[in-house]
């Protein structure tokens, strides 16, 4: 046996899988099953009481879905990580499990509209209030601190702008206050960018995007970094309490530091019930089977992308943290040296209406509300992903009515420089 | 040895070699951790005994509690500590009159003492702390696996489908060290702070 740590792209092939121990296969079977047999009464009692290792149903775990979460904690460097059915789901679960009604959680203003919206109307509905902070303005996560605050939540590299977000410099602001830091790495992948080397105590992802990377599969996934301890100040009663629902189980006390996932499993996927179907997680695990292979890709062709795009004359301006002179290149360079993703946004000097006729005429960009997929992208966020914000929102995170945002896929560069060529050209 | 952070091969030579493991404060209420340890532990195989002054004259799952270390009776190969960090110290001093000494003391998840682990190592024994015998197997094994757990480990080998009863080879490849990188570092900050 070799002493040398296998390096990103093994884990993203191995972590997680071996040979089927009954059949043999290689590739990693699709459970398709709701149900798992016990052995025997005592068996059956040992899997219920959280004391053996073993299946019961696949609302509570499925062996594909495993596979998809040793290996996705392996390539974020976690303990532990439970897949869910979509990215959303992913954040209902974890925050369920650090906060209570009248609880608070800090978001920063530039992330996903979907998660905006979630935050804002859903989570008010749980009585989870969310307090919003500038990510170009550390100081402003320091001032939305109370004692009711229960968490911090980030996204690395943020849609739709593609703006870098200062995981070191707001991890320090966490424990300053006592609380985890969540990172959403949706659009970096652990290829691009490990937050929990920077500071991150839970990493969240819609798998639907750059992980399984075909836009074929929903999914989500929680990362438990193993870093918080939980048990300080009786703070998050759901770890470090005894739970009724397992007569009296204190799960950080006995699952040590991959507590956190446990009980997003246990308390958070078993009672709420957003299962992955063992088939997506299949489709998933595929995908990330050639993510080193596909991120460089995706970058080097977004690069190329934007780069012409600001040199075109129709184009008022492009954000991508990749290009020198962007805002966000010193971060960048700083937290995603391979290439700073594939999502990025440019605005038309011919305003909203430019953007429409953009949209109409390109032909091998697909006009729909997706990132992270083989095949490029495009969409007037505005109009769509983020049409639920005020024009003043909008602005602020990125979304302009301007804008235009792409996803950039692993066609050929020349080709997608060629198709925005014609549709801006005329 | 370096208690911020095992070798897997380290932890896999010990779970390899002992026989007999001694549980101090093992509970038979099933929803304590020394429980869920000790009956997994049982069942992989391992020659469980007890120790629990509280319950001399019952069993746990069958084996007979024992009131102390000295009186076992038998030589042991691992002492497994399941009582808070400040209780630790007797427990090691107790282990170090028995005759032959254990060749491991082993101190159960959230227990530290650094100074009783110092006086453990200078007569040779092995001390591992802050970790779960279980969850090490379970890792080592993958067969923790099904929790999403990172096991740390790879293998491209068929392993054959666990049974009850069963010893699990814990020979896979280590993908890095005992535990990841930032959760050691956060142990590590917590010791230095209490
Ligand atoms: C950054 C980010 N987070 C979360 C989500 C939500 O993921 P899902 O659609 O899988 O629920 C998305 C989806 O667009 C996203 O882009």
């Amino acid at each position: 046996m070799s002493d040398r740590p296998p390096g990103f792209s093994t884990l993203a092939v191995h972590a997680g899988a071996q040979p089927d121990p009954t059949t043999g296969a290689r590739a990693t079977p699709i459970y398709q099953t709701t149900s798992f047999v016990f052995n025997d009464a005592d068996h059956a009692a040992s899997l219920f009481g959280l004391q053996a290792f073993g299946n019961i149903y696949t609302r509570i775990g499925n062996p594909t879905n495993a596979v998809l979460e040793e290996r996705v904690a392996a390539l974020e460097g976690g303990t532990a990580a439970l897949a869910v059915a979509s990215g959303h789901a992913a954040q209902v679960v974890i925050l369920q499990q650090l906060l209570q009604p009248g609880d608070e959680f800090i978001a920063a203003r530039k992330l996903y509209g979907g998660s905006i919206n979630q935050f804002t109307h859903a989570f008010k509905s749980f009585g989870w209030n969310v307090v919003w902070a500038d990510p170009d303005d550390i100081s402003s996560f320091e001032r939305a601190v109370t004692p009711r605050t229960k968490a911090i939540f980030i996204e690395s590299i943020a849609n739709p702008a593609g703006s870098i977000t200062d995981i070191e410099a707001i991890s320090t602001v966490a424990r300053k206050a006592g609380v985890p830091l969540i990172v959403d790495n949706t659009l970096a992948s652990p290829y691009l960018i490990r937050p929990i080397d920077h500071g991150a105590d839970i990493v969240v992802h819609s798998l639907t995007k750059f992980l399984g990377g075909h836009g074929n599969s929903l999914g989500g996934i929680i990362v438990d970094a193993g870093t918080f301890d939980w048990s300080t100040g009786g703070k998050y009663p759901m770890l470090s309490e005894p739970r009724p629902e397992y007569h009296g189980i204190r799960l950080q006390e006995t699952f040590g530091n991959f507590a956190f996932a446990i009980a997003c499993r246990v308390l958070g996927l078993r009672d709420l019930g957003p299962a992955l179907s063992p088939f997506n997680a299949f489709m998933i695990l595929t995908g990330i089977e050639t993510l080193p292979l596909r991120m460089q890709k995706h970058c080097e062709n977004a690069k190329a992308v934007a780069e012409f795009l600001a040199g075109h004359p129709a184009v008022a301006s492009v954000s991508y943290a990749g290009l020198p002179s962007d805002k966000y290149n010193q971060l960048a360079r700083k937290y995603a040296p391979k290439g700073a993703g594939a999502v990025f946004t440019f605005s038309l000097k011919g305003g909203y209406d430019a953007g429409v006729n953009l949209v109409s005429k390109l032909q091998l960009f697909s006009h729909l509300a997706n990132v992270g997929d083989t095949r490029s992208l495009v969409i007037h966020p505005a109009s769509t992903t983020h049409s639920q914000l005020d024009d003043a929102a909008k602005v602020k995170s990125g979304a302009g009515p301007d804008v235009v945002r792409l996803s950039i896929g692993i066609e050929d560069k020349e080709d997608l420089i060629a198709d925005l060529e014609q549709a801006l050209g005329a | 040895m370096n208690h911020d952070a095992y070798p897997d091969n380290y932890i896999r030579g010990i779970l390899n070699s002992v026989k007999s493991i001694a549980m101090v404060g093992a509970s038979p209420v099933n929803v304590r951790p020394s429980y869920f340890a000790f009956k997994y532990l049982a069942q992989r195989g391992y020659d469980m005994i007890p120790i629990n002054p509280g319950h001399v004259g019952k069993d746990l799952l069958g084996k007979p509690f024992v009131a102390s270390l000295s009186d076992i009776g038998r030589p042991v190969d691992m002492i497994d500590i399941f009582r808070n960090s400040s209780h630790i110290m007797p427990v090691v001093e107790e282990a170090l009159t028995l005759d032959p000494l254990p060749k491991v003391i082993w101190m159960q998840l959230g227990a530290r003492d650094d100074a009783a682990a110092a006086k453990a190592e200078s007569v040779g024994i092995k001390v591992v702390m802050n970790r779960c015998p279980k969850i090490e197997y379970g890792r080592l094994s993958s067969e923790i696996s099904w929790m999403g757990v990172n096991s740390r480990t790879l293998s491209s080998k068929r392993a054959p489908a666990p049974t009850q009863g069963m010893r699990l080879s814990l020979n896979r490849m280590s993908v890095g060290g005992g535990d990841t990188a930032a959760s050691d570092r956060a142990a590590k900050n917590k010791t230095e702070q209490s």
